[in-house]
């Protein structure tokens, strides 16, 4: 796996005359998972829209390494992303998202990787023609990882994966992105959920009013009271 | 436009009829409406199936279900993209928003053109119309004014993706949009199923005027679909 950092350079993002996220800049790197945290409307989705490259900053620059994080076809397969929908056709099985996924990214091997895959996320055992409208919603989230995660991306951006999850999926979901950082993947996690950011982050953001109120990076985690001592100090001050 | 354009053309055009294979529900739901919009025509223009009237009132419905079955497929194809935004994944994926606007149009015009098939039988038998008398003219006029119509309903369905009251809203803005498609489809087609002094002349003109209008429509179409797509 790539070793590239990603950064963000006076980022700001307007919406008419709405400011959502004002002059953001911050780094993230390789084998870290990064909780992103704030309050409800504080600019966390607009964030993440800005890294997965969905939409263009009003102003400032995002790059990978020494290159700039375009919106190109390149960029875009560098990136995996898992939000609180799963991202997958619900008229198809499993296998036939991961096979058209794996034909959008022109993979080699593909059906080795779709077999690993449906082993790794615990689906390899579901009826091979049963239509995604037919799983629950901890297999959906279980297939959204495996889109995610087929081509082998550098960055990985989560949006409230865990919403409606039950605690065994969230519990899993964190395992998850654990084993992600240990593989030295970048991960990106928006979340309301604190407990869940210190579990998985040893990079804790807290996004106030589109502003950075809070950048910290503790390679050994976080305690949970220690994120929320931070995130009910940051959200205050700021 | 590489090989690479085209591969990622079918395989998004290729998706979407798979899915639709799996579930029929645009192939019926068009179907239905094609049908009864027939039917109701035939019985409130029970009159106008005289020699001179006919061929004109028989286009005219021809082009009038195909272009509200025309809606109810544009409306559909994008929708499911809308669930479980799938449309992100599409999006992120390195396939050209060209060449997804391009599999789009192409799925939405193969599913319109399987039911305008429904449609001219069913033309032919209430309105008493030869239908089947320039069958390759029919053929290309059909196959025109279809991807002209389905040019500029991708891309206004993609505008309204996100939009509440999206099904409204796609008539309202596509239907002027797509008059000169219309316009030059039903006039091509009144002319072919006229009986008494079937004349190719007019035909011939409508059908370049209608090819022109969908060259431009296409490439309008893959021009804005990115920016249209992705809201900016």
């Amino acid at each position: 796996m790539s070793l590239r950092h990603l950064r963000v350079a006076n980022l700001s993002k307007t919406y008419g005359r709405q400011r959502a996220l004002v002059d953001v800049s911050l780094a993230f790197a390789p084998g870290e998972v990064t909780a992103v945290v704030g309050p409800n409307g504080a600019g966390k989705t607009t964030l993440l829209a800005l890294l997965s490259t969905l939409v263009r900053p009003t102003s400032g620059a995002i790059s990978l390494g020494n290159d700039p994080l375009s919106g190109g076809p390149a960029a875009r397969a560098t990136i995996g992303y898992v939000g609180h929908e799963p991202g997958v056709y619900p008229e198809l099985s499993a296998w036939q998202n991961l096979r058209l996924f794996a034909s959008l990214y022109a993979l080699t091997g593909a059906e080795d990787r779709i077999e690993a895959m449906l082993k790794r996320v615990d689906l390899a055992d579901v009826r091979s023609d049963l239509p995604a409208r037919a799983y629950s919603r901890g297999m959906l989230q279980r297939l959204a990882l495996a889109r995610a995660l087929l081509h082998g991306p550098e960055i990985l951006l989560f949006d409230e994966p865990s919403s409606a999850l039950d605690p065994m999926g969230a519990r899993w979901l964190v395992d998850e992105l654990l084993r992600e950082r240990q593989a030295g993947r970048l991960v990106v996690l928006v979340t309301h959920d604190l407990d869940a950011a210190a579990q998985v982050a040893s990079h804790l953001v807290v996004i106030r009013r589109g502003r950075v109120a809070l950048d910290r990076t503790q390679p050994e985690g976080f305690a949970g009271a220690e994120v929320r001592a931070l995130y009910q100090e940051a959200v205050r001050d700021s | 436009m590489t090989a690479s354009w085209w591969r990622y053309t079918f395989l998004i055009a290729f998706k979407d009829l798979r899915i639709e294979g799996r579930s029929r529900e645009v192939l019926y739901t068009m179907g239905f409406s094609a049908a009864l919009v027939v039917l109701v025509f035939s019985f409130a223009l029970a009159n106008a199936t005289d020699a001179a009237q006919g061929p004109v009132t028989a286009a005219g419905v021809l082009w009038a279900a195909t272009l509200f079955t025309g809606t109810v497929a544009l409306a559909r194809v994008l929708d499911r993209e809308r669930e479980n935004e799938s449309i992100r994944s599409l999006l992120l994926s390195p396939a050209p928003r060209s060449a997804i606007y391009a599999g789009k149009l192409i799925a939405t015009s193969l599913l319109m053109i399987a039911v305008e098939v429904l449609l001219t039988v069913l033309v032919g038998v209430l309105f008493s119309t030869g239908v089947f008398t320039h069958l390759g003219w029919l053929a290309l006029v059909l196959v025109l004014g279809t991807l002209g119509f389905s040019a500029t309903g991708v891309v206004f369905s993609a505008a309204l993706l996100r939009s509440r009251s999206r099904e409204a809203l796609l008539g309202a803005l596509l239907f002027p949009i797509v008059i000169p498609v219309l316009l030059a489809a039903s006039r091509a087609t009144a002319c072919l199923f006229d009986p008494l002094s079937p004349d190719l002349e007019p035909v011939s003109f409508w059908t370049r005027f209608l090819f022109a209008t969908d060259v431009i429509y296409i490439l309008l179409g893959l021009w804005v679909f990115e920016p249209v797509v992705i809201g900016e």
